[in-house]
């Protein structure tokens, strides 16, 4: 047994049991945020979720967007691109903090 | 045949509680599944057809089928499947039959039965685009990607490249061409246990995907939902994901989709010429009954037939998940 089940994705209402108005509030605005079509296609909306739930790695959203960006017609490619994206925002967000280590770097006199 | 899904997704249940109705229509399709041989052993398929399968409809049973449209003007559309259907001995008698009679004629033709040699006489099929065309029949042909990678994955090695060139040659005589009067009709269906996506935004897909890298046209896409019996359904078992895909069929009920099921107005017949409600009750030996006898098209009577019920199972569900399915595609509309 792990830390994460992925049964337990099916649980999540739970959080709902105390302060049920929030979790529906919450519960709205994801579903006007993610399964919607808006300015972006539902296509657009999963593969970016799939590129942060990698980015957060989050086992369950890994599982849950993986099948719905299949089912919004993504292909495998696609996929992968958006993994790709993450990991190289992911790779940059790190390396642009360079940036304050050099500003440190040149405050020291080094 | 393998296990239905357990009793807990009683769709019969469903459809009662949600006001569906699924008395049967005037019948305007007779389905027939002409042969289990195949060229292919795809991964979805329901059938389990494969090269090595004999099993065939009687040239008695060819017959009968047209002696049944000539009886019976409603039955406007004759739907050839199998197996190949054009690997049947009487295949191409049938067609020629029908079109006579002045009958649509489908034919859920593979791409790839074209370019490779017949599985049991290793003849040339090469002739079948011209068949087609001269018949003037209606082509409904499984890609089920516009990629090589998932269409390999579920169909063979190899398939997707030959299926390209059999559109090619499809194309090349008008089918799937705008204003040719000759149709070509793609089907979509997901790879795995998951869901088609929208039928109008793949089909969009496909349209400038095959024409931006291949020069291709097609007429249509239809989506089909993967039915988890026979050959899907052991995969499903295999990767431990079947319950899981039972529940997603559940869940995704939509009674607008299941309104408009193919079994209220077509019936479906097998090699040997008995009568289900559609291909996925006859894998699965749903037969038609009438007073506990099943139903042949050598005794059928399709006025009697309006009073029967249409058998169902939890594998309906597959019919009625998300915007439906069906052999044309999505139900939700009709």
């Amino acid at each position: 047994m792990s830390y994460y089940e992925p049964q337990d994705l099916k649980n999540f209402p739970k959080v709902g049991n105390f302060k049920p108005d929030l979790w529906e509030k919450f519960m709205a605005y994801y579903q006007a945020a993610t399964g919607e079509e808006g300015a972006l296609s539902k296509r657009e909306k999963a593969l970016i979720a799939l590129a942060i739930a990698h980015s957060k790695q989050c086992p369950y959203c890994i599982d849950s967007y993986t099948t719905t960006c299949l089912e919004a017609g993504a292909s495998p490619d696609q996929m992968t691109e958006a993994v790709h994206v993450a990991a190289a925002m992911d790779a940059g967000i790190t390396l642009v903090h360079g940036v304050q280590m050099h500003n440190h770097l040149e405050g020291l006199g080094a | 045949m393998t296990a239905l899904p357990t009793a807990a997704h009683d769709f019969a249940a469903t459809l009662a509680a949600r006001g569906v109705d699924l008395s049967r229509r005037t019948c305007r399709t007779l389905q027939v599944n002409l042969t289990k041989l195949c060229n292919q052993a795809c991964l979805h398929c329901h059938v389990d057809s494969s090269p090595k399968r004999t099993e065939h409809l009687s040239r008695e049973g060819v017959e009968r089928c047209l002696e049944l449209l000539r009886l019976n003007p409603m039955l406007e559309v004759l739907d050839l499947t199998g197996g190949a259907p054009e690997l049947h001995a009487d295949f191409r008698e049938l067609v020629r039959g029908a079109r006579a009679l002045d009958r649509t004629v489908i034919v859920r033709h593979n791409l790839t039965v074209t370019l490779d040699p017949h599985p049991t006489s290793g003849a040339s099929m090469e002739d079948l685009p011209e068949f087609f065309a001269e018949q003037r029949v209606q082509l409904v042909s499984s890609l089920p990607f516009y990629e090589q990678y998932f269409t390999d994955k579920q169909r063979g090695r190899g398939v997707f490249g030959k299926s390209l060139e059999s559109m090619r040659r499809l194309n090349a005589l008008g089918f799937g061409i705008q204003g040719s009067g000759l149709e070509l009709i793609l089907v979509y269906n997901p790879v795995g246990a998951f869901l088609p996506a929208s039928q109008e935004a793949l089909e969009a897909d496909y349209r400038a995907k095959l024409r931006a890298a291949h020069g291709l046209e097609f007429t249509q896409l239809f989506t089909i939902t993967n039915m988890p019996i026979n050959r899907f359904a052991e995969d499903l078992r295999r990767r431990g994901t079947y319950e899981s895909y039972i529940q997603k069929l559940v869940s995704a009920f939509n009674p607008v989709a299941a309104s408009n099921v193919m079994c209220r107005d077509l019936i479906s017949v097998d090699w040997r010429g008995q009568i289900y409600d559609c291909d996925f009750n006859q894998m699965l030996e749903l037969e038609v009954e009438d007073a506990g006898t099943a139903l042949t098209i050598f005794d059928l009577d399709l006025e009697r037939l309006r009073e029967l019920p249409i058998k169902t199972e939890a594998h309906c569900f597959g019919c009625t998940a998300g915007a439906g399915s069906s052999c044309g595609g999505t139900t939700e509309t009709p």
